[in-house]
Parts: C-alpha cells; structure tokens; sequence
C-alpha cells in the first residue's frame, strides 16, 4: 500500500519524502480538525457530570 | 561493457521473479491497515490528552481577560459573545446575579495556583465544558440558597479541576460574578456512582430536604482517565465580598496546609 504510493510518486527521492510528509500533515489535520472532535463524544472518559431522574 | 549490460537486466528479472504471490500481498496491504489504525488511536490519544488542552487553554484564558476586562468596565454588565442573546448586554439584578450568556462568572481555586482561574458556562454538555466549568442547568447561582453544582474536566480541554482530589476542609473556591466574590469553603468529598444526582440535589445528598444554606458542589471524573464514578466536593458559603470592596489580601494566595 505505502510502497505502491511510494513508486506512483513521481520526482527525486527527496521530492517523494517531502510528498510524504505533507500528505501526512494534512491527515493530522483534518483528524485533529473533524474527525477526532466528532469522535470524542462517544468516548466514554469525557462525562465528568452526574445524571439521574433527580428528586 | 560486456560485463555491465547483463546486469540490469538479471536485476530486473531478479525483481520479477520475486514478486510476492498474492495471499501475501493481501496480508501486507492488512498489516499496514491494522498499523495505520494503531497509529491513528496514539494520534487520537495525542489529540484527546495535549491538543485539546492546548487549544482550550488558550481559549480560556481569553475568555477569562475577556469577562474580567467586562467586569471591572462597567460591574453590572455581561455582555456574552454567543447564545440565543448573542450581543445583548443584560444588567444584572442585585443582589443576585443573573445569567447572561454562556459564561456568567469565573472560578478560583487557591489550593490550585495562586493564578487559577476559568470561566464558568451555563450549562454542562461536552460542548459547555470545552469552554470552561459548566453550571448544572436549575442549579442555584452563585450565593444563592440551595446547591450551585459545577461540573469541570479532570483531564483534557485545559482540565480544571484536573486537582480536585487534592482539595481538603476549610479550603477557599471563589466564584467571581459582575457584582461580587462569592467565597465557598470545602466541607467534604466523597467518590460516587455516575448516576447518583443526590449529590447536586438542593442539600447534598439529601434529595427532597428544603435548603437552608448556600451550598457548591464540584463534580469531575474519578479515576483520572475514566468515568467510572465521579469525585465529588461540596462547600459551604463563607463570606460576599461586594467587587468594589474586593477580596481580603492574601486569600487566594494562601491554602491551609
């Protein structure tokens, strides 16, 4: 999977990293932006309230 | 010449004839999957335990500037920066204070930091508590009769109450209004189930009993990490202090020992 991105990139070994590298920023972004926040709702350490009926 | 024109050629015959056959593809393209997976959970936890208090805290702290710059400007006057009133100015009735917009007042922890301080929002979703420490909805206000309960992160999202468990009896909690300092001291704590809503009833843990005193309530997460129970505080009012007359010196600079 990752080899075969490596050979479709095109350019000099360091073009190809530098590729990479950028790739995987935009990843940290976009999981740091959308994907985690969506996610941490259903996460079950973040409920720091109590919840019941009540009285 | 003869000797360097085979070799390219035995090179690349060599590199077809060990292309891998296709069960073993598959399991290499999975094994990058499962890996990929793996490090995007460390990302998560790397998101979920830094980036968020990074972020909130920044937050925070200029909301903090924000209601404080409010506070001393004109006393009376919150102006909040979203909600249904969003750029209203509401004018606080003495002598209690009222809710106007999301963050209505600030909290100080002494045995936190002499400079603790977060907003305190209306409201205790996941949303309001990313702003700060939330006010359970129909809870008392700040130095009114009955149970101001808060709830506040004890990690993640600039964690405050990250501490809880190192708050003892007699320890000071200020709550910061547009008219005054409400000064709580701690009775007790105890750790409870997730379910267990006596503790933010009117009096403490005992639902249905008429109030007589003013009461704070803080809840958080209990462990650090999970929401198995909760850690919970509860503090009697002590003392108003009216803004213009201020804190006594050295109050939120000194924590019994």
């Amino acid at each position: 999977m990752y080899a075969a991105l490596w050979r479709l990139l095109p350019g000099p070994t360091w073009a190809r990293a530098l590729v990479c590298v950028a790739l995987l920023a935009v990843v940290v972004v976009v999981c740091f932006t959308w994907v985690f926040p969506a996610l941490a709702p259903v996460m079950p350490f973040n409920d720091v309230s109590v919840t019941g009926s009540g009285p | 010449m003869t000797s360097g024109a085979p070799g390219p050629r035995r090179r690349r015959a060599s590199r077809h004839a060990a292309s891998p056959p296709r069960s073993r593809v598959v399991v290499g393209v999975l094994g990058e999957i499962l890996m990929t997976l793996g490090a995007l959970v460390l990302l998560f936890a790397v998101w979920q335990l830094w980036w968020t208090d990074v972020v909130a805290g920044r937050a925070q702290a200029a909301e903090v500037s924000r209601v404080e710059q409010h506070f001393q400007d004109d006393p009376a006057i919150v102006t909040p920066t979203s909600g249904p009133s969003r750029g209203t100015s509401v004018r606080a009735s003495e002598p209690e204070p009222t809710i106007a917009g999301d963050v209505f007042a600030l909290i100080r922890i002494p045995r936190f930091g002499a400079g603790d301080v977060h907003p305190v929002v209306d409201g205790t979703s996941l949303a309001d508590l990313r702003q700060g420490v939330g006010h359970y909805a129909s809870t008392a206000l700040p130095g009114q009769v009955g149970n101001m309960a808060l709830a506040g992160h004890r990690t993640t999202w600039a964690k405050p109450f990250s501490r809880i468990d190192e708050l003892r009896p007699g320890d000071a909690v200020v709550i910061e209004t547009a008219t005054a300092y409400v000064v709580y001291r701690v009775r007790s704590s105890e750790i409870v189930a997730p379910t267990d809503w006596a503790v933010v009833a009117p009096v403490p843990d005992q639902p249905g009993e008429k109030p007589t005193q003013a009461w704070l309530t803080l809840t958080s997460c209990h462990p650090r990490y999970s929401a198995r129970q909760r850690y919970v505080v509860h503090a009697l009012l002590d003392h108003v202090y009216p803004r213009a007359q201020g804190l006594p010196a050295g109050l939120l600079t000194t924590v019994p020992s």
